[in-house]
């Protein structure tokens, strides 16, 4: 067994209105070249502007992530020829990273684990290239697109650590509104680093690099097949070579090129754009934006609440789930319960009528007034649920329908005797049935009557204790 | 002839702007043969906005390194040779709305890096005075044709003293104001930090009319400032009596060359002399101070560190891919290494390669930074001399235009300071003029006046003063 060390280094696409550094569109689109300006082909003359918008959203996920920030905006310009790179030069941050020295808490199975962030930094997007037999053709819509680079120190020792991470990376940047983060857009991507050593080493084993993987799921495989991979070779004695690798569709890593030499990008502060120094009053305009993380809302729930950590994981997996649960916990503080009926009825009913939440009528009001006349005794969680499907259906406020048909459970003690009274009255063969021929299961004939006149309101259970009452009264 | 006796003539009806576009046109033909002062020629009149201005319907002339939608622009390299923009630069749109009727694209050095205006893909561009001589550069051609009365002004570029230099060459006024002042937007960007927009002219007066034209912030430039509300052309005539000018001691007392024996060298420095006399009687104080030799010794190697580091990847985006001549080969690697091996002179290859050295990992404090540094130390010296001096006058050059093929010894005091101390103005960002203060050995000299950051109008007045006291300088036939 070795000890396996594992370095991530995550690219994210920022959402914002206009690229990094130009004014054209930031958005995703199959066709070619159409968002695109004489700054994303890097023409002759050209000059950048900084997204402000950007600079916020990375500062806000530095925040998040418990980074440092620094006291001014910086840029630098790393240097290095590629037909992707139209001016020859990424605008980034080397100097000045908008974070430093961060950390994020994550769920592993049944721990909790603390993944040190190296850095946080923002730069462009290089153009992409489809490669034909050939020639090769050059897309710059993704040309300067404001992109996250987050760093990790080499601290994550498996592949269920790797994905835990990078789903709750992506959790932040969905909570915080700063992108998509969609994979399949390309939108998330990651860099992995991983080298093996003796378990009771202290010097780190040789460095492989897997670069540009654009799903969570080849993350863990070709985390789980280099662990694999790299353990044979050590144990025939044999030495990892520190190349570079790629994943490929069979699950397996084939080298890509031999690392000789680091390139040397020959970074310098980029003179186009001059230092904005950083107040505190701004940083914390910013920090003030940040919502309750994943995380701290879990600790929240489970330590505060009294869910059980499987519902917690389930109501915090979207940021909005999350917020209405919450909300709806202001109304009706039977957590346990809002948290049952969320997860039974508002998730399932989104996944049925595939909506989103914001376009789901319920309010978290609605629904908590709904579980409290149930609470109460006064509705039947069937019926609430009818009540609730009516409700979304016909869009009108279930407390509003349950007022207007006068539907809540008749459960004082004079009220059922009323009905059971008037049953007992109406049918004497049925009483003397069960008085003289001894035929028990007349009683829940008079429940069904009861139930009958009192429009299904009457709280059986008391109806029938009632009906027995009154029956052996007439004894 | 200036741009305020231009505009009299066409306001009173006399000439009309299409006949100044026809004789502008035909001078630049008559003589490109002789000094070769454009790259193109714009033959068509084309005159869209008559928006009033004083130099509506003027013709001038732009440096080719300024992007120009539809018009060749080949920052004089053949890398660009037949690159046609999609684009217009900030200062030639704000030239048309003007007005103003571009007559042409200008020579410079390869890519505006140089100082002679021999290196530009079409060949040398000569000194009106002298056609033995070399007129300087880089903005060589936006000079000469000022100087050969073809325009009455033209834009040119200022890195370490790209207009300020030829314009004591060629006898002209040369003005490039604070860092910021006017937009880069759409120069070809040589060393970022350093690059200025500027102008030549044949008075200070006209300087200040184009300077207030092309002033103000640009949304596509960060580093442009906010316009300061000035208007310069009714800055320039205030009384200038006590304000307080220096020159550099190291370079221009005469006892530092005394057993020199250049007599041109000499020759100039005296006359220099009597420049600094005829300040005194307009009332300006004019002070000796002693800067730091071994600073202004460094002028010169903190200017090529810096201009090669940021030329280097500036000019990274030249690689036959997007746009250029497609280069040949069986990699992206060498399609690119192949344009740019047939597309740079071997004086720009250097420069890069320079540039890449110094920026190099393991060179990069020790140069770059360093150089970075010498910067940061002429400039806080410089601001500090500012508490006390409105500006400084120096010589704009250790004497005339040399001829071609002519050797200087480059490490010689008189290169090293009097020759390169114009640089001093990019490092800070400190408006700097250079104007015409005479002759010696029948070709013309200047004098340099650079001041505070930011103040663009003082440093234009008291070069107005000085230009009415010592008089325009005339080219004879």
């Amino acid at each position: 067994m070795y000890k396996v060390v594992i370095g991530l280094e995550v690219h994210c696409e920022v959402k914002t209105v206009s690229k990094n550094f130009s004014s054209s569109p930031n958005n995703y689109s199959t066709i070619p070249n159409i968002n695109v300006s004489t700054v994303d082909l890097g023409l002759p003359g050209i000059l950048p502007v900084v997204n402000e918008e950007a600079c916020r959203k990375a500062l806000k996920t530095a925040m998040a992530l418990n980074c440092q920030n620094p006291d001014e905006i910086i840029f630098d310009r790393k240097n290095y020829f590629y037909p992707d790179l139209p001016k020859g030069y990424q605008i980034t941050q080397v100097t000045k990273p908008m974070g430093r020295n961060g950390y994020l808490d994550i769920f592993v199975d049944d721990y909790v684990k603390r993944v040190d962030i190296h850095q946080l930094h923002l730069e462009e997007d290089t153009a992409s290239l489809d490669h034909y037999e050939k020639y090769s053709l050059i897309d710059y819509n993704r040309s300067g697109i404001p992109l996250m680079e987050i760093v990790t120190e080499p601290c994550i020792s498996s592949s269920d650590e790797a994905i835990s991470f990078l789903e709750a990376l992506r959790s932040v940047f969905i909570y915080c509104g700063v992108s998509d983060a969609r994979s399949d857009m390309g939108q998330m991507r990651c860099d992995v680093n991983i080298s093996l050593m003796e378990e009771d080493s202290k010097v780190l084993g040789t460095k492989v690099e897997m670069k540009n993987i654009n799903s969570f799921n080849n993350v863990k495989l070709a985390i789980e097949y280099e662990i694999e991979r790299q353990s044979k070779l050590l144990d025939k004695g044999e030495k990892v070579v520190q190349e570079t690798r790629r994943i490929a569709e069979d699950g397996k890593t084939y080298p890509m090129r031999k690392k000789v030499d680091a390139v040397d990008y020959k970074y310098f502060i980029e003179p186009n754009l001059p230092p904005v120094k950083l107040s505190d009053e701004y940083l914390e305009e910013i920090r003030k934006k940040i919502p309750r993380l994943q995380y701290e809302r879990v600790i929240d729930y489970t330590e505060n609440m009294g869910i059980s950590k499987e519902e917690a994981l389930i109501l915090v997996k979207s940021r909005e789930i999350a917020d209405y649960f919450e909300s709806a916990s202001k109304v009706c503080k039977n957590y346990k319960e809002v948290a049952r009926w969320v997860i039974t009825l508002v998730l399932a009913s989104l996944n049925k009528l595939e909506i989103e939440l914001d376009e789901f009528f319920l309010t978290p009001k609605m629904l908590g007034e709904v579980i409290n006349v149930v609470l109460d005794d006064k509705l039947s969680e069937d019926n609430a649920k009818k009540i609730i499907y009516k409700a979304i259906e016909q869009k009108i406020d279930p407390i509003e329908i349950i007022k207007k048909e006068n539907i809540s459970r008749i459960d004082d003690d004079e009220s059922v005797r009323k009905f059971v009274i008037e049953a007992i009255v109406e049918n004497p063969e049925q009483v003397r049935q069960y008085l003289e021929e001894e035929k028990d299961y007349v009683k829940n004939y008079f429940v069904g009557k009861v139930m009958q006149k009192s429009n299904r309101q009457a709280n059986p259970t008391k109806a029938l204790e009632i009906i027995i009452e009154e029956l052996e009264k007439r004894r | 002839m200036d741009i305020l006796s231009l505009r009299k003539k066409l306001d009173s009806g006399e000439v009309s702007s299409e006949d100044l576009f026809i004789e502008s046109n035909k001078l630049a033909h008559q003589y490109q043969d002789e000094y070769n002062s454009f790259v193109t020629i714009i033959d068509k009149y084309k005159m869209k906005n008559r928006k009033d201005t004083l130099i509506t319907g003027i013709p001038y002339a732009l440096k080719d390194n300024f992007s120009t939608s539809g018009i060749l622009t080949t920052a004089s390299s053949n890398i660009l040779k037949d690159y046609v923009p999609v684009y217009d630069a900030t200062v030639y749109k704000k030239l048309k709305n003007a007005g103003g009727v571009l007559i042409g694209k200008t020579v410079l050095d390869e890519l505006a890096m140089g100082g002679t205006g021999t290196t530009g893909h079409t060949g040398v561009v000569r000194n009106p005075w002298d056609k033995e001589r070399l007129i300087g550069g880089s903005s060589a051609g936006s000079c000469a044709c000022v100087a050969l009365g073809i325009v009455p002004f033209s834009i040119g570029s200022d890195t370490g003293d790209s207009i300020r230099k030829p314009a004591s060459f060629g006898g002209v006024v040369g003005f490039k104001p604070t860092y910021g002042r006017i937009s880069r937007y759409g120069l070809f960007a040589f060393a970022s930090s350093l690059d200025h927009v500027g102008c030549f002219t044949t008075c200070v007066r006209d300087a200040a009319i184009v300077t207030d034209i092309l002033k103000g912030r640009d949304p596509l430039d960060m580093t442009s400032l906010e316009d300061d509300g000035k208007i310069y052309s009714d800055c320039i005539d205030k009384d200038v009596k006590g304000k307080k000018l220096f020159y550099f001691k190291e370079a221009c007392n005469l006892d530092v060359y005394k057993d020199s024996d250049d007599e041109e060298l000499i020759e100039s420095l005296e006359k220099f002399q009597e420049t600094i006399e005829e300040c005194r009687k307009i009332g300006l104080e004019v002070s000796e101070v002693s800067f730091d030799k071994e600073l202004l010794n460094a002028i010169y190697p903190a200017y090529m560190t810096i201009s090669c580091a940021e030329a280097t990847s500036n000019n990274a985006n030249l690689t036959g891919i997007q746009f250029g001549p497609r280069g040949e080969g069986n990699s992206v690697d060498e399609i690119m290494f192949d344009a740019r091996t047939k597309g740079f002179s071997e004086l720009i290859k250097r420069r890069f390669i320079l540039g890449s050295y110094i920026l190099q990992k393991e060179n990069q404090e020790k140069l770059y930074l360093n150089a970075c540094r010498v910067r940061r130390l002429i400039v806080d010296k410089m601001n500090e001399l500012f508490e006390k001096y409105d500006g400084l006058i120096m010589p704009a050059s250790g004497g005339i235009a040399p001829k071609f093929g002519e050797k200087t010894d480059q490490l010689s005091d008189r290169y090293l300071i009097l020759e390169n101390h114009l640089a001093i103005a990019n490092f800070g960002g400190f408006p700097s003029i250079t104007i015409p203060s005479g002759k010696v050995k029948g070709m013309p000299i200047a004098i340099n006046i650079t001041g505070r950051i930011m103040e663009d109008d003082v440093v234009l007045n008291i070069a107005n003063k000085i230009e009415e006291k010592i008089g325009r300088l005339e080219r004879g036939e």
